[in-house]
């Protein structure tokens, strides 16, 4: 027996509810519908978006669920979130020494905190606070001023005690090599479920009308009079009358293809997960000095991370090296987990921009938008970065909360420098 | 870990090298303007693919040179001095 479950109201989507989960309980769960469709490509769209990552999807999703535009296209060269949404350490932030980052990221965390209920989609997005760990004077000094510029832009932020800090992370060792002196706590900040990001916008994207094609490589575009009329694919000509292209470390390579350069330089950044442990470590732990950090997954791994490979590169891989800077911090730091053994490693191609914060804004080309340059901490975005490029290719202008992260800002030098606030890519 | 060939001072593991991003670009001057400026010290190729790039041996001989590498599989092509021209042959280093 197979029913069809309840769709929802205005779209063909078929929701996820205990109603819908009893139904097809009855059917033995044989009447789910897929999570979106496989459409080939129509001769022309109203926009298409090249890069199928929770970036991509989450602009095609915003562009027909608050601009009605439904005439998208998401074109993915691989498989959905098989790029850096599929590639990270999921820890989600708000707090940003500057204005612009503090608009920027705190608007993504006000959206990701109702996503859940707005993809009806469980992203398991979990709040379980965040610290960064300082552990000299210098540090102490630079998170004492980010914590109180955080708190000016109305973002929660608080700084811990070692003596707080051992309360909330019993397996701390505060006397490390280079002893713990303090923390900046994000109580909002926290973890969320990577995959469940790019499937859940592009279950809602599909469901208004979006059109996801995966296995489609843009090949070039169709560039005349300085103007982007559709992208060559190995599916063939997809005209369109506007173009963004939200890539992360392959949009250099796009951007060549339409004659243009970026301020930006692509590096493999690691990640590993340990053997499942009992819960041990309920908040998201960092440090920029020694540069790790860890969170511990729902399944009871311990995720960690550390700093991207010292060279440019598009492998997917790194170097043995760069683990070794990563787990000899975290053996020092937590010696409880010496004899931990690593599951599995991963690595995915980042794009850093000179200042380390995103570019968002349109190229040399006329109709053709990038949005890239998120580097290491793109994870934290989507939501907020989908939401504003989505309302600027909508109404042919950058949001203003965009207008500073535009490509003009390394020609007049208004950089937006957090890497050199944190001292680190973050 | 990377095996790198330092002209002076033989094969060594990347771990004695620091990159120095990408090789042959063109220097700013102090007539350059705006657009040239922003070229030189942002603006970047970004190859994915055959590139050439600067490293620096620094807990070696401390000194510079060019390489080329394959940012893909990341092996590198060949290694030559600074104020050469990219060797074209393909030769493993």
């Amino acid at each position: 027996m197979i029913l069809p479950a309840a769709k929802c109201g205005a779209c063909n989507m078929q929701r996820y509810s205990l109603f819908n989960l009893i139904r097809q309980s009855l059917g033995y769960h044989r009447g789910w519908q897929s999570n979106w469709r496989t459409p080939a490509p129509k001769d022309h769209y109203d926009i298409v978006i090249v890069g199928g990552g929770g970036h991509g999807l989450a602009t095609a999703y915003y562009l027909a669920k608050k601009h009605g535009i439904n005439r998208v296209a998401v074109i993915e060269k691989g498989w959905l979130g098989g790029g850096n949404t599929g590639r990270n350490t999921t820890i989600v932030r708000s707090n940003y020494l500057y204005d612009e980052s503090s608009a920027l990221f705190e608007h993504a965390m006000q959206l990701w905190e109702g996503l859940s209920q707005e993809l009806n989609y469980n992203v398991m997005f979990s709040q379980r606070g965040l610290m960064h760990l300082a552990h000299n004077e210098h540090d102490l000094h630079e998170i004492t001023r980010r914590c109180h510029a955080i708190r000016m832009n109305g973002i929660d932020s608080e700084l811990l005690t070692p003596r707080q800090i051992k309360q909330r992370v019993p397996m701390i060792n505060l006397n490390a090599r280079f002893p713990v002196l303090g923390a900046l706590y994000q109580g909002r900040a926290g973890t969320a479920r990577h995959d469940a990001v790019a499937w859940g916008y592009a279950r809602g994207a599909d469901a208004l009308g979006v059109d996801i094609i995966q296995n489609c490589e843009v090949l070039g575009f169709d560039i005349q009079n300085n103007e982007v009329r559709g992208v060559h694919t190995t599916q063939g000509l997809i005209r369109a009358d506007k173009v963004g292209c939200v890539a992360a470390g392959n949009s250099s390579v796009l951007a060549a293809k339409a004659g243009l350069k970026l301020p930006l330089e692509s590096a493999t950044l690691q990640a590993f997960v340990s053997e499942p442990l009992k819960p041990m470590l309920d908040s998201v732990v960092t440090s920029n000095t020694v540069h790790c950090y860890v969170s511990q997954s729902d399944k009871g791994e311990l995720v960690i991370g550390g700093s991207s490979d010292p060279y440019n590169s598009y492998s997917q891989r790194g170097g043995f090296d760069q683990i070794e800077h990563v787990v000899g911090p975290m053996v020092e730091l937590y010696p409880v987990i010496s004899r931990l053994k690593m599951m599995r490693q991963w690595g995915g191609t980042v794009d850093l921009a000179p200042d380390r914060s995103p570019i968002l804004g349109e190229s040399a080309v006329s109709n053709l938008y990038f949005n890239c340059g998120w580097g290491t901490g793109g994870f934290k975005a989507p939501p907020g970065s989908g939401d504003l490029f989505a309302d600027s290719l909508a109404n042919d202008r950058m949001h203003p909360i965009l207008q500073p992260f535009g490509l003009e800002r390394f020609t007049s030098g208004e950089l937006i420098d957090e890497g050199a606030a944190a001292g680190v890519a973050h | 870990m990377l095996l790198i060939e330092c002209p002076w001072c033989g094969q060594c593991e990347q771990s004695e090298f620091h990159y120095g991003g990408e090789a042959h670009l063109t220097r700013a001057t102090p007539e350059s303007d705006n657009t040239e400026l922003t070229g030189f010290l942002f603006l970047r190729s970004n190859v994915r693919g055959d590139t050439a790039e600067r490293w620096f041996h620094a807990a070696g001989c401390r000194r510079w040179f060019n390489a080329r590498r394959n940012t893909v599989d990341d092996r590198f092509i060949c290694t030559y001095k600074p104020g050469q021209n990219a060797p074209q042959e393909t030769t493993d280093a």
